[in-house]
């Protein structure tokens, strides 16, 4: 099992090398050695794109099971809100939080009135300061790894807000200790997560203190259960109604923070691709009339996570026909949400720190040095972008080659081209044309 | 050109608004390889943006020349353009000579040389009405803060 510092491991014996993982990765951090693949974690941002599309279920998230909640004396689930749009027309949320208590966990905690307070802290935040613009939004984990391998510049200007799960496992950790009478070390406290890059929030960006979340476990690994668990009512064994908020209900989709802003100027960002060209346009300075930018390197927002089960454009009309039925019974009061938190606790200091893969040499010198060769090298490969040397591009491999992890023998031309040399010289025999002429 | 520089070439196309910004990018990158820090490699990414839009927003062809040192970065963007007929008006900030469209569209709100001025450390521009217009744009390596770490900074909700 091959290990790595991230949300997502590859298990060495299941893969086939189909190299299908490392032509999508988006930040070009697989290679393929050996006819294996392998994750370079300097480039990694988590967002799961070569899960996706492994045939082999080589590729897993690094989550936990539900085997082992036992350790825990009461455990809870927190609920993000994109969980409700997974299952059929008119199941209603109160319907899956007593599904999830009959399949085992003690207390289904619902997240949308977290959202919505922490959207309310959002709204507070963009409004009174005064630092660069525009913010740039931090609950998308994915995003934040990519603005720390590709974009450290704009570190300081994502918005030090915490996330409405931790907020709500702090809350709740301490409400049901208090309420059980046991040590808070008792509660486990497990998110329900739609991709892995979540996972990042509970193991930790370097230098971010421990999480409240004890666990996190796969939509994807719980949906049989759930499903099958699903009552005809919303009765549920603990007895407790939850009051479920729209407006927290509308961060399952893209767009769910940037519509409580109420503001013109404010963008919501989907898909790797349009975040990549945002985030450029930012460093660039381009956007300092936006005030607040939501950005989610999932299509549509989280609906699309890769640990989900249901189509996302399903999943997106499923959360807006759940909101059309709520209508009214979805507004939160003043009062309400100021229970969820103390204003002060909103605020979060993440320490992200710069994660790029790091120059080719410690010394600047060296390092022009080796770009020159890297430069070479990348002119004397086909620059078709094949792959069969086991790098997604041909800059990729000569960017290893200048690392010293790989050859440029390992291009089938650059190898095809020696083997005619040493042919022409050893035998004094002339290039077979007919094998495709030199690149 | 010395042992110790690195250089390339980049083209730039008139009217090419969907590739606008890919040799900053681009450079942007090398700059990182090279292990430059990164306040130097974005005021650097900076001046080479707003050359080139203003490449992609006026003038037919251009190119644009990059070395690099241990201590400097130098840019040098030639192109083949109506020129520029007063470099001091456009140098103002503000001024533009862009049509209502372009900045519809974001652009040209004449900050782009003063922008490049104020992300260089030496700054040329020569200009041929007809002809074209070359800047020259050289932006000096910080060498304290190469490899330096950022950090998320927080700051009080009121």
């Amino acid at each position: 099992m091959a290990n790595y510092g991230g949300s997502i491991r590859i298990d060495v014996a299941q893969c086939n090398g189909d190299m299908a993982c490392m032509r999508v990765c988006p930040t070009e951090a697989i290679r393929v050695r050996g006819g294996k693949a392998r994750i370079i974690e300097s480039r990694c941002i988590d967002c799961g794109e070569c899960m996706r599309v492994c045939q082999t279920h080589a590729i897993s998230p690094i989550t936990n099971s539900f085997a082992e909640l036992s350790r825990f004396d009461h455990t809870v689930a927190l609920v993000p809100p994109v969980l409700y749009g997974q299952f059929g027309p008119g199941v209603m949320p109160e319907r899956v939080l007593a599904a999830l208590e009959r399949a085992g966990f003690d207390c289904a905690c619902d997240l949308t009135m977290a959202c919505e307070a922490v959207n309310g802290a959002l709204e507070r935040y963009v409004r009174n300061s005064r630092g660069p613009r525009p913010l740039i939004s931090c609950f998308c984990p994915t995003v934040l790894r990519l603005i720390q391998v590709r974009f450290p510049e704009l570190l300081g200007m994502i918005l030090p807000i915490e996330s409405p799960k931790e907020i709500m496992a702090r809350q709740i950790r301490r409400a049901k200790a208090r309420r059980l009478g046991v040590a808070e070390e008792q509660i486990g406290v497990i998110h329900l997560t739609p991709c892995p890059a979540e996972m990042l929030d509970v193991i930790g960006h370097p230098g971010k203190e421990k999480s409240d979340i004890d666990g996190v476990i796969a939509i994807l690994d719980i949906y049989r259960t759930v499903l099958s668990l699903l009552p005809i009512s919303g009765k549920r064994e603990s007895g407790e109604r939850t009051p479920i908020s729209g407006v927290g209900l509308n961060w399952a989709i893209l767009g769910g923070q940037t519509a409580f802003l109420k503001r013109e100027n404010c963008l919501a960002v989907e898909g790797l691709r349009n975040v990549i060209r945002i985030l450029n346009d930012i460093e660039m300075g381009r956007l300092r009339d936006s005030d607040y930018v939501e950005l989610h390197a999932c299509p549509h927002g989280c609906v699309s996570g890769c640990l989900l089960v249901e189509n996302p454009y399903v999943a997106r009309a499923r959360i807006l026909g759940i909101l059309g039925r709520l209508g009214d019974q979805a507004r939160r009061s003043e009062r309400e949400l100021a229970e969820v938190c103390e204003p002060g606790d909103y605020l979060v200091d993440r320490r992200l720190s710069a994660q790029s893969p790091g120059p080719l040499d410690s010394d600047v010198g060296r390092a022009i040095a080796k770009i020159r060769r890297f430069e070479e090298i990348r002119q004397s490969l086909p620059n078709i972008n094949c792959g069969a040397c086991g790098a997604p591009s041909c800059t990729a491999l000569a960017d290893d080659v200048v690392r010293e992890e790989a050859q440029t023998s390992d291009c089938v031309f650059v190898a095809l081209r020696q083997l005619r040399s040493e042919q022409t010289r050893v035998w004094d025999v002339p290039p077979v044309e007919k094998y495709g002429g030199e690149r | 050109m010395g042992e110790g520089t690195f250089s390339r070439e980049f083209e730039v196309f008139g009217g090419d608004f969907y590739n606008a910004g890919r040799v900053s990018t681009e450079i942007k990158e090398i700059l990182r390889q090279i292990g430059i820090g990164a306040a130097t490699v974005r005021r650097a990414a900076i001046a080479v943006y707003e050359s080139e839009m203003n490449v992609v927003m006026y003038a037919r062809h251009g190119k644009v020349g990059l070395e690099v040192t241990s201590d400097l970065i130098r840019l040098r963007v030639k192109d083949e353009g109506p020129g520029i007929e007063d470099i001091e008006l456009a140098m103002q900030e503000g001024y533009s000579t862009a049509t209502e469209e372009m900045r519809e569209m974001g652009f040209g709100a004449g900050m782009g040389l003063p922008n490049i001025q104020k992300n260089s450390d030496r700054f040329v521009i020569r200009s041929e009405v007809g002809a074209g217009t070359e800047l020259e744009i050289e932006v000096k390596v910080d060498r304290l803060a190469t490899c330096q770490k950022q950090r998320g900074t927080i700051s009080d909700e009121r």
